[in-house]
């Protein structure tokens, strides 16, 4: 990333000029391999980079989305930012101060800050506690003398309030998961994740797992509680229409890199990768007259393993095949280049991107799996361990 | 319970562009604490090469539909309380099991959600295509492997003779569903019922085997009925649209009509809550409450305890979507001033007003409403 060299440094911290306010989370060259070994002696044969090499900035009171494709590294970012991972090098900050060097009691401190909201809301509340424990538990580890979470009773009022901010009753406090319905857990997720007062929240696709009806009222709920709040948000999701809607600035990552990163209109309305165009290009749309040639990529993510050489899209674009294959895609790695009006890309070509050009590519794709039956035995799903 | 508009069951002759015709299912589960009417008197049909919709959230029953059909449940604790289901004519649900199991991938196959967990990880993947064609076809094993490679080809999968080799790990999981598309595909069905089979994967191997669907579907002729949560593969794929709610039809017509003209407050609320351009800023439409307790459904309309419009006889009434030709809503609302659809935001006294308007221009009301108009 370093080689690109084309025009600007690919810092966007003093780049991004913040509307709204001051940064709160500066993450810069952030990465994250996790180490395959094999053989009798359980040698280090080689990493698997989740994350390589990431840098952005969360402002205040922001929601800042993330999307990509299963395995592209957006879940161990979060998590790698929330120190529930160790990083492998390069460095996060939250209000100035240094996540990754926090030790002992002044990471406990941070931890109190900086809460997660899971995908799973089955999985991620324990099925033995009654609900006022799973909220209360976080409440009794961070209990000091500068509150009174020890005692019980303080503890249960609190417990009782977030249920009732969540938009459930306070009774609920003293019935299990399993008696609640999926958006319910998900408030129940909330309310865990609130009840520190956190002022950065990591939502890692908190809505994926419900229906659409369900996932509406949970999509209110959290921009309904970073007004009240003030919170601020790093948005991970798949879904690229939730996306749209929640996000202010959204980052787009393929194989741990972030490939392109806009205001969110602006990313939606002239995107300047061309795995963006594909990626906005494959959402079905539920108005039929819209129905369009999508530009459908071709094969599957390569193994994070082992990412292609120069761009590491290359051997999915659709936008090198229309300008006949030129060499540098394959030979160089394109740096995250400032475009301006805060869109940032990382690709080589990204001026010539234009619709002309998208629906020439459209309507020339061939439907067959290019993918080669030998070099890619090793599936991204299984490489990655995505906890 | 159910009132009035239910059609006869019909005895007149099948409609020759008709494959499927369910009609009046009704599949119950016996469990400890009672039962689940899963699917609840369940009318659609499919024709030849069209494609069908079956829309609905989780626990609805468009799963247990398409179980139903293939008949894979369990009997007991399933009882397929009434209705028939007819494949060209014959009604599947009294065939013998032996010649289900004949049917059974010869003319209807099935594609599940989960690609992983419905290929067997210990055979490779060219043996469980070769497996089903050797059984239907009745063809000796070279032919098989050769058919299957054929069928992965036409999935568009590179390299088929050798991936028929590997075993499904050692795929991704659009490859895997490509595979399950193949082996469904493999002995050349009439029917191909799809069960969620983009779910689990990215939006862009979505598009991917959406695509692939589309495209095999012209080549072949394979009717199918696709079923999903998603009203956006909905719009892109298919003619007809079915609309489920709580084990019921709700609503059902073509995907135009539908998907822009709902007529059914539940259709309405669901496409009202997908988040979409230039509702930045904007609540997103909630649908109020959640799915009803299958043990315990509300009279009258099953969606009435979330329905915004809700009147009199939502709460004592069971509408039931009648049969017949042209678009039609499981909704009193709907029924008493046909051709009235809904708008964004519909106020109690604009539903009055549209059922005074029905009535002056002598559309049949029904009792419980002329008595309250009369009051007004």
């Amino acid at each position: 990333m370093t080689q690109g060299g084309t025009t600007q440094p690919m810092e966007p911290s003093t780049a991004a000029p913040t509307s709204s306010g001051e940064p709160l989370v500066v993450v810069q060259d952030l990465v994250k391999y996790y180490p395959i070994f094999s053989g009798l002696f359980k040698r280090h044969i080689g990493d698997v980079r989740a994350v390589d090499g990431v840098s952005f900035v969360i402002n205040k009171g922001e929601v800042f989305g993330l999307v990509g494709e299963s395995g592209c590294g957006k879940s161990t970012l979060g998590r790698t930012l929330l120190r529930l991972l160790p990083q492998t090098s390069g460095s996060a900050t939250i209000s100035g101060e240094d996540i990754f060097a926090k030790r002992g009691k002044d990471l406990k401190q941070l931890r109190r800050r900086m809460q997660i909201i899971f995908q799973d809301p089955v999985g991620s509340l324990n099925p033995r506690m009654p609900v006022s424990d799973i909220i209360g538990e976080g409440l009794l580890a961070q209990a000091d003398g500068t509150n009174q979470w020890k005692n019980r009773k303080t503890r249960d009022e609190r417990v009782g309030e977030y249920l009732e901010v969540v938009g459930l009753r306070r009774d609920y406090a003293r019935r299990y998961p399993h008696e609640f319905s999926g958006g319910q857990r998900q408030r129940i997720g909330i309310a865990r994740a609130l009840a520190l007062s956190p002022d950065f929240v990591v939502c890692d696709e908190p809505v994926s797992a419900l229906d659409v009806s369900i996932q509406s009222q949970i999509l209110n709920l959290l921009l309904d509680l970073r007004r009240e709040f003030g919170l601020t948000y790093l948005f991970i999701a798949h879904n690229l229409s939730v996306v749209q809607y929640i996000s202010d600035r959204v980052g787009v990552m393929y194989l741990g890199k972030i490939a392109e990163m806009a205001p969110v209109e602006r990313l939606y309305a002239d995107p300047r990768h061309p795995y963006t165009v594909a990626l906005l290009s494959a959402i079905p749309d539920a108005d039929p007259r819209r129905r369009k040639r999508r530009l459908v990529l071709k094969g599957d993510v390569p193994s994070p393993a082992n990412p292609p050489s120069g761009c590491r899209f290359h051997t999915r674009c659709w936008l090198r095949t229309q300008l006949g294959d030129p060499e540098i895609c394959s030979t160089e790695e394109p740096a995250l280049r400032d475009l301006g009006g805060e869109q940032f890309t990382a690709c080589h070509f990204a001026e010539r991107i234009n619709p002309e050009l998208i629906k020439v590519a459209a309507a020339g794709q061939s439907l067959v799996d290019t993918s080669d039956a030998s070099d890619d035995a090793e599936p991204v799903s299984a490489a990655a361990p995505s906890a | 319970m159910t009132v009035t508009l239910d059609r006869p069951a019909s005895d007149a002759p099948p409609r020759a562009d008709i494959l499927l015709d369910v009609q009046d299912l009704r599949t119950y589960f016996h469990v400890m604490d009672g039962t689940v009417k899963a699917v609840d008197g369940v009318s659609f049909s499919v024709r030849r090469g069209e494609t069908l919709g079956v829309v609905g959230e989780s626990g609805c029953g468009k799963s247990v539909t398409a179980l139903t059909i293939m008949r894979l449940l369990d009997i007991p604790p399933a009882e397929i309380a009434s209705g028939r289901i007819l494949l060209e004519g014959k009604d599947i649900l009294r065939l013998p099991e032996e010649q289900m199991r004949h049917l059974r991938g010869n003319e209807i196959a099935m594609i599940f959600q989960e690609p992983m967990s419905s290929l067997n990880p210990v055979f490779t993947v060219g043996n469980q295509i070769s497996e089903a064609v050797e059984l239907h076809l009745k063809v000796k094993h070279k032919e098989a492997v050769e058919r299957s490679i054929e069928a992965l080809r036409l999935v568009g999968i590179a390299y088929p003779e050798r991936r028929i080799k590997q075993y499904p790990h050692e795929l991704s999981g659009g490859q895997r569903q490509r595979v399950m598309i193949a082996m469904a595909l493999s002995c050349e069905p009439k029917l191909l019922i799809a069960d969620e089979p983009t779910t689990a994967l990215d939006v862009t191997i979505q598009a991917q085997i959406l695509e692939l669907i589309r495209s095999i579907q012209q080549k072949t002729g394979t009717a199918l009925m696709l079923i999903t949560h998603d009203l956006g593969v909905v719009a892109e794929m298919v003619n007809d649209v079915v609309v489920m709610y709580a084990g019921r039809v709700v609503e059902h017509g073509t995907v135009d009509e539908v998907l822009l003209q709902p007529k059914h407050p539940y259709t309405e609320g669901l496409l009202a809550s997908i988040p979409s351009k230039g509702m930045r800023g904007q609540r997103l439409n909630v649908i109020k409450g959640a799915v009803p307790n299958p043990f315990n459904m509300p009279k009258g309309c099953n969606f009435s305890p979330r329905c915004p419009y809700q009147f009199e006889p939502c709460l004592d009434l069971d509408p039931h979507v009648d049969e017949g030709g042209g678009p039609a809503a499981a909704c009193w609302l709907w029924k008493q001033a046909p051709g009235y659809s809904i708008p964004a935001r519909l106020h109690e006294a604009q539903v009055r007003a549209a059922l005074r308007a029905a009535e002056a221009s002598q559309v049949e009301v029904s009792p419980v409403l002329a008595v309250e108009a009369a009051e007004e």
